[in-house]
C-alpha cells in the first residue's frame, strides 16, 4: 500500500526550503560580490567580473596583512585541531568508566560552552595579566607579556572547540558495542592494540568529524580572542576590524578567502569520512555471514 | 558512523561468551581509575587553566580598584558601584544598567522566540517528514555547514542585501511599494535580530531534531488510532516529548544572545548598548574592575536562567 504524502509535507517542505535559502542565500551574495569589476562598489547590480579584489588582497597592498593573518589563523587552527582531537578521544575513554571528577569534568565542559565568550576571555586575559606582573614583580623587570597567540590565545580557542570534542565522543560511545573491544582482549590484545586495532578504527570517521570542528570553530572563532589573543590579530579579528570602515570590496573578497579554507577543510573532511564509511561496509563486515 | 554500528551488530553476537573472562585474565599494573586520570587529565586541565580559574579571576578582580591606566589589587566595591551608576539617585527613571539589561533581555525574547519556531519546524521535518536516512543525513548537513563557516561572514552577507542601496531597498523602489529607501533595515535592531536568528537557529535545530528522532513512531500512530487530530498529537504527544531539546536548544540561544556583543556591534553599527558590550567597552577603556564586576552581573542572569530552565529537565541525562 502506497500512501501520498500528507500535505503538511509541502507545507514544511517549502518552510525548510525557504530556511536553506536564507541561509545560504547571503553568503552567496557576498562571495559573488567578491568577484565585482575594478568599478565595482559593495552592493549589486555588479559593476563588470574580475578578481580585481582578491588580487588585490594578496599583493598585501590592501588593508589588513593578509598573509601573516593567514599564516597565524591556520597555524592555531592546526595545533588547536589536533589538541581538540587527542584530549577528546582520551577523555571520551575515560567517560567509559567510572571514574571520581566525573561529573566535575562533564559540568566544566557545558559550563565552558555556555558561560558567555566574552566572560572567558576576559578572565583568560585578566589571569594573563596577574601572571606578567607577578613576573614582572618578582622575576624579571623588562618581561613583555606571557600573553600570545599560542598561550592565551590556544587556551581561548580550546574552551570553545574541547565541549564539542567531548559531546561528540558521548555521541560516538553511547552507540558503540564493548563486546567488540572485550573480544579483542580475549585474544590477547594488550589495551593499546585493543584500542589502536579495534576501537580507533571503528570511531575514526567520527573522530574525523571532531577535527573538523576543532579546526573550524578555531579558523572562525572571535569572541573568545577578542580579549585573549594578545598583540597580533588573528584572521576573523581582522576581518570585524573591517566593518566599520570599509568602503569596498576588499572585504567581501577576504570572506570569500577565509570562507574558501573553511570549505575546503569541509570538503576534505566530509570526502575521507564518507571513504571510510565505505571501506568499513565493504570490508568490515563478513562477520556473522556464516562459515565458508 | 552508521556502518560502524551496523558491523557491530553482525560481528557482536559470536563474540558474547568470551566477554566476561576478558577481566580476570588481564593483568595490569596500572589501576583503572589510574588510567582514566590519565585520560581525562589533560582536558581538565585545560578547562581548569582556560575557563575556572579566569573565572575566579573575574570574580577576584570584579573587587579590585582601577585608576586610568591600571589594575589596583586593593579591595574596592567601585566596580559595582561605577556600573550601578544612578540606579537609585534617578529612579523613578532607569539608570544605564537597568535599560541595557531591558535592551539585552528584549533582543533576547525576540531572537528566542524566532528560533524556537524556526528551529522546531525545521527539526519537526528533517525527524518526521524526511524518512530515508541518506536524505536526513544530507539535509542536517546542509543545515551545519553554515555553522562551520565564519560568523562575521555570515554578518557582513546581509550588508548588500539590506543596506540603502541594497537589493531589498532598490527591489521595494523599483516595485513601487516605497518611494524611499528604509533606513531600518541595516545597523538596526532589526538587523541584529535578523542576524542573530540568522547565526543561532542551528543550536536550536540539533537539539530538537536529537530529541524528536528518538520519539517512538508507534507512539505517533497510536495517538491517531485513538482518534487524536494532527495537531491534538503534536501538543500532546510531540512537543512534551520533545522538550529535553526544546529546553537545551533554549538554554544555548538565550546564552549566546545575553553574552553577544560582535553580532550587536557589526549589525547595530556600533550603536546599540547591550550586556556584552558594555564589558567590551570597559576592557576597552582598561577598566577592568569594572569590566569584570559586569561579567559577573552577567554570569549571575545567565545562571539563573539557567538555573530556571534546566528545572524544566534534566540537561546531564538528555546528552
Amino acid at each position: 500500500m502506497k500512501e501520498g504524502r500528507p500535505r503538511s509535507f509541502y507545507v514544511l517542505a517549502i518552510f525548510f526550503a525557504a530556511y536553506v535559502l536564507f541561509l545560504y542565500g547571503p553568503m552567496i551574495a557576498i562571495y559573488v560580490l567578491s568577484f565585482q569589476g575594478p568599478q565595482g562598489g559593495l552592493t549589486f547590480p555588479m559593476n563588470g567580473v574580475s578578481t580585481f579584489w582578491i588580487a588585490k588582497l594578496f599583493q598585501g597592498t590592501g588593508i589588513v596583512d593578509l598573509g601573516a593573518a593567514f599564516r597565524r589563523s591556520l597555524l592555531l587552527g592546526l595545533i588547536v585541531m589536533v589538541v581538540t582531537v587527542v584530549l577528546s578521544v582520551a577523555a571520551g575513554m575515560a567517560f567509559r568508566r567510572k571514574f571520581k571528577a566525573q561529573s566535575i569534568l562533564f559540568y566544566s565542559a557545558i559550563a565552558s560552552l555556555i558561560v558567555p565568550s566574552i566572560i572567558t576571555s576576559l578572565g583568560i586575559s585578566l589571569e594573563f595579566r596577574i601572571i606578567d606582573d607577578l613576573i614582572k614583580a618578582h622575576w624579571n623587570e623588562n618581561f613583555e607579556t606571557s600573553m600570545g597567540l599560542l598561550t592565551s590565545g590556544l587556551g581561548a580557542h580550546l574552551t570553545w572547540t574541547l565541549p564539542f570534542g567531548l559531546l561528540i565522543m558521548f555521541a560516538i560511545f553511547n552507540r558503540f558495542d564493548p563486546r567488540l573491544e572485550e573480544a579483542a582482549r580475549d585474544l590477547g590484545a594488550t589495551p593499546w592494540q585493543a584500542f589502536r586495532h579495534v576501537v580507533l578504527p571503528i570511531i575514526l570517521p567520527s573522530v574525523i568529524g571532531i577535527g573538523l570542528f576543532g579546526f573550524t570553530l578555531s579558523w572562525d572563532e572571535l569572541a573568545r580572542s577578542s580579549q585573549a589573543i594578545g598583540a597580533v590579530n588573528t584572521l576573523p579579528l581582522d576581518l570585524q576590524g573591517l566593518t566599520t570602515t570599509v568602503t569596498n570590496p576588499d572585504i567581501y573578497a577576504l570572506g570569500t578567502v577565509i570562507s574558501a579554507v573553511s570549505f575546503t577543510v569541509i570538503a576534505l573532511a566530509l570526502g575521507t569520512i564518507h571513504v571510510l564509511n565505505k571501506r568499513q561496509a565493504a570490508k568490515g563486515s563478513d562477520a556473522g555471514k556464516g562459515l565458508v | 558512523m552508521d556502518t560502524s554500528e551496523d558491523i557491530l551488530q553482525q560481528a557482536s553476537p559470536g563474540l558474547i561468551p568470551g566477554a566476561g573472562t576478558a577481566r580476570a585474565a588481564k593483568v595490569t599494573r596500572l589501576s583503572p581509575s589510574f588510567i582514566s586520570w590519565l585520560q581525562a587529565g589533560p582536558m581538565m586541565l585545560v578547562f581548569l587553566a582556560f575557563f575556572l580559574i579566569p573565572l575566579v579571576f573575574v570574580v577576584i578582580v570584579s573587587f579590585w580598584d582601577y585608576n586610568e591606566y591600571q589594575l589596583l589589587p586593593a579591595f574596592s566595591g567601585r566596580g559595582y558601584t561605577d556600573t550601578f551608576e544612578g540606579c537609585i539617585a534617578q529612579l523613578p527613571d532607569l539608570c544605564t544598567i537597568a535599560k541595557t539589561y531591558l535592551k539585552t533581555l528584549k533582543l533576547c525574547f525576540l531572537v528566542w522566540v524566532i528560533t524556537l519556531f524556526i528551529g522546531f519546524w525545521v527539526a519537526y521535518f528533517l525527524a518526521f517528514h524526511v524518512k530515508s536516512k541518506t536524505w536526513q543525513m544530507g539535509l542536517s548537513l546542509l543545515c551545519t555547514i553554515p555553522f562551520w563557516t565564519s560568523n562575521v561572514i555570515r554578518m557582513i552577507a546581509w550588508i548588500p542585501l539590506l543596506g540603502r542601496n541594497g537589493l531589498v531597498n532598490s527591489g521595494l523602489v523599483k516595485s513601487g511599494l516605497i518611494n524611499h529607501p528604509l533606513e531600518w533595515l541595516l545597523f538596526s535592531e532589526f538587523s541584529v535580530v535578523l542576524a542573530l536568528v540568522h547565526l543561532f537557529t542551528f543550536f536550536m535545530v540539533v537539539p530538537i531534531f536529537n530529541s524528536m528522532v528518538r520519539i517512538d513512531k508507534s507512539l505517533i500512530e497510536a495517538a491517531y488510532d485513538a482518534g487524536a487530530t494532527g495537531f491534538q498529537t503534536l501538543v500532546n504527544v510531540i512537543i512534551p516529548l520533545a522538550k529535553p531539546g526544546i529546553v537545551i536548544g533554549s538554554i544555548f540561544v538565550i546564552t549566546i544572545v545575553m553574552g553577544d556583543f560582535i553580532t550587536i556591534g557589526v549589525m547595530g553599527g556600533q550603536q546599540i548598548a547591550a550586556a556584552g558590550k558594555i564589558i567590551e567597552t570597559r576592557v576597552n577603556a582598561l577598566q577592568f574592575p569594572a569590566a569584570a564586576a559586569n561579567a559577573v552581573i552577567l554570569l549571575i542572569i545567565t545562571f539563573l536562567i539557567i538555573t530556571m530552565m534546566s528545572r524544566i529537565v534534566d540537561i546531564k541525562k538528555e546528552l
